[in-house]
């Protein structure tokens, strides 16, 4: 058997700390990239040019360098805010940014970006013949999105969502940099005191490529219930 | 030259941070990232190509190795990836005696190693879709001129795959031009080691971070203007007729 040093409890608890913040991460960003794709698509001049500024600037510019920027910047960033309330109105408030959040806030934030692009690129391919059904039977905005666009949309966003996942799960990687336990983190450190850096390494690696497989296994899956009633071809 | 220095300075007057001296760090930063992205995406690319060939194979000997190796390197972070190499590389038996510790000393090469690696895996899936998507008719008629499968290959089936790979290589080009930031973790002063090295020293995240990230910003922007550009002139037979 592989010789893990003692590191294995700790590079269990570094995986669980990367399939959370990924997961935390995935639900963020699928909410952000709902929001960015309507606000790109809709009739508001000002929505669409926040939308995009947004979506152009996150894709511009490299994760690690917004990662840092939101994580190092953010505290000194809350720290201003939090001296303001208390020189202004004597509210005393302490904010301590903690690592774990902002990893999922960054990484929710920069994968928002590319699922506005796929959310926005899947609704239009829903046809219209449909929402113009839905708004037949009298159902509102919401009854439409919830019963008719999301769920025919999911069809077309399957791939690039379970794409932006894919490239989601590697990014959380970078979370190690700014100090978080996740299973990078834990072997690179195992790697320097052991002098092992291989085992820990494909150890990693093997983790990464078995989370990945799994989740490709349920992105067919769900992509087979969405594609109930469009036939074999589809 | 000497009225621009003089130009600057009066212009960074009133300004502790961006000094001439920070400046310069951002300037050799720059330097440096733009040679590792170059180097690792014109190595990648060299690489890519005959593993694009012998990835739709039909022997599976030749087929097989490739996907793993692609499968691999597609799917563990790069970050990974550069920390096997960069400390893994020291463990090789004997190599401190060999000329190419030299080389391998340096984090810089280590880095240029685990990027071209992970491109040439993303450049190869990518070459490998464009060839396969090759129109029938074209191979059909390549043979149908008694080509051999060589000629084949360089007049009819990889100019034209190269052309229809040309936007998904823009994208990868992009990619690696924000994946090459993780350099600055294993101490290459890249643009990021750069903005790391000014936060540090002014602890001033926004003036460090910002301003890193708006070269990066001018970097993607000409390297989509450049594969516009060259889809514009390449692809031009690919546009619906206007009518």
């Amino acid at each position: 058997m592989i010789d893990l040093h003692g590191y294995g409890p700790r590079l269990f608890e570094g995986a669980m700390i990367t399939i959370q913040l990924g997961v935390l991460s995935l639900i963020l960003s699928v909410i952000l990239g709902l929001l960015t794709a309507s606000a790109k698509m809709s009739r508001s001049w000002l929505l669409h040019r926040i939308g995009t500024l947004y979506t152009t600037i996150i894709r511009g510019v490299p994760d690690l360098v917004l990662m840092m920027l939101l994580f190092f910047g953010g505290q000194i960033g809350i720290n201003q805010v939090t001296d303001w309330l208390y020189y202004q109105f004597n509210i005393d408030i302490f904010i301590n940014v903690n690592e774990f959040v902002a990893g999922v806030l960054t990484i929710g934030l920069i994968f928002g970006a590319y699922m506005g692009e796929t959310f926005r690129g899947a609704f239009m391919a829903v046809d219209n013949g449909q929402i113009e059904a839905g708004r037949a039977y009298g159902m509102t905005n919401w009854l439409m999105f919830r019963r008719i666009r999301f769920p025919l949309m999911m069809r077309h966003a399957l791939p690039g969502l379970s794409n932006n996942w894919m490239v989601l799960l590697k990014t959380t990687a970078l979370v190690s940099v700014i100090g978080l336990s996740d299973m990078v983190r834990v072997a690179a450190e195992a790697s320097k005191a052991t002098r092992e850096p291989f085992t820990f390494m494909l150890i990693v690696a093997g983790i990464y490529l078995l989370i990945a497989s799994v989740s490709e296994w349920g992105f067919a899956r769900l992509q087979k219930r969405y594609d109930v009633g469009f036939g074999e071809t589809n | 030259m000497e009225s621009l220095t003089t130009w600057i300075e009066g212009l960074l007057a009133d300004n502790t941070i961006f000094t001439l001296q920070t400046l310069s760090y951002y300037g050799e930063g720059l330097t440096t990232t733009v040679q590792l992205v170059f180097l690792s995406l014109i190595i990648g690319l060299v690489l890519a190509v005959p593993l694009a060939i012998g990835r739709g194979s039909k022997h599976q000997w030749i087929k097989m190795p490739i996907f793993f190796y692609c499968y691999v390197f597609r799917g563990t972070p790069l970050l990974v990836q550069l920390y096997l190499i960069y400390y893994g590389v020291v463990f090789i038996d004997g190599i401190q005696d060999t000329w190419l510790w030299v080389l391998l000393e340096k984090p810089f090469v280590p880095a240029l190693i685990a990027f071209t690696l992970n491109t040439a895996a993303y450049t190869t899936e990518i070459f490998r879709g464009a060839i396969k998507s090759t129109a029938r008719g074209e191979i059909e008629a390549a043979r149908a001129y008694g080509m051999s499968w060589w000629l084949m290959m360089r007049r009819i089936v990889l100019p034209s795959a190269f052309r229809r790979a040309l936007p998904a290589y823009g994208n990868e080009v992009i990619f690696m031009l924000h994946a090459s930031a993780i350099a600055s973790v294993v101490t290459i002063m890249d643009l990021t080691g750069a903005a790391r090295f000014v936060y540090a020293r002014f602890y001033a995240p926004f003036d460090a971070f910002l301003f890193v990230a708006a070269i990066y910003l001018c970097l993607t922007f000409t390297i989509l203007f450049l594969f516009r550009y060259l889809e514009k002139r390449l692809l031009a037979h690919l546009k619906p007729s206007s009518q």
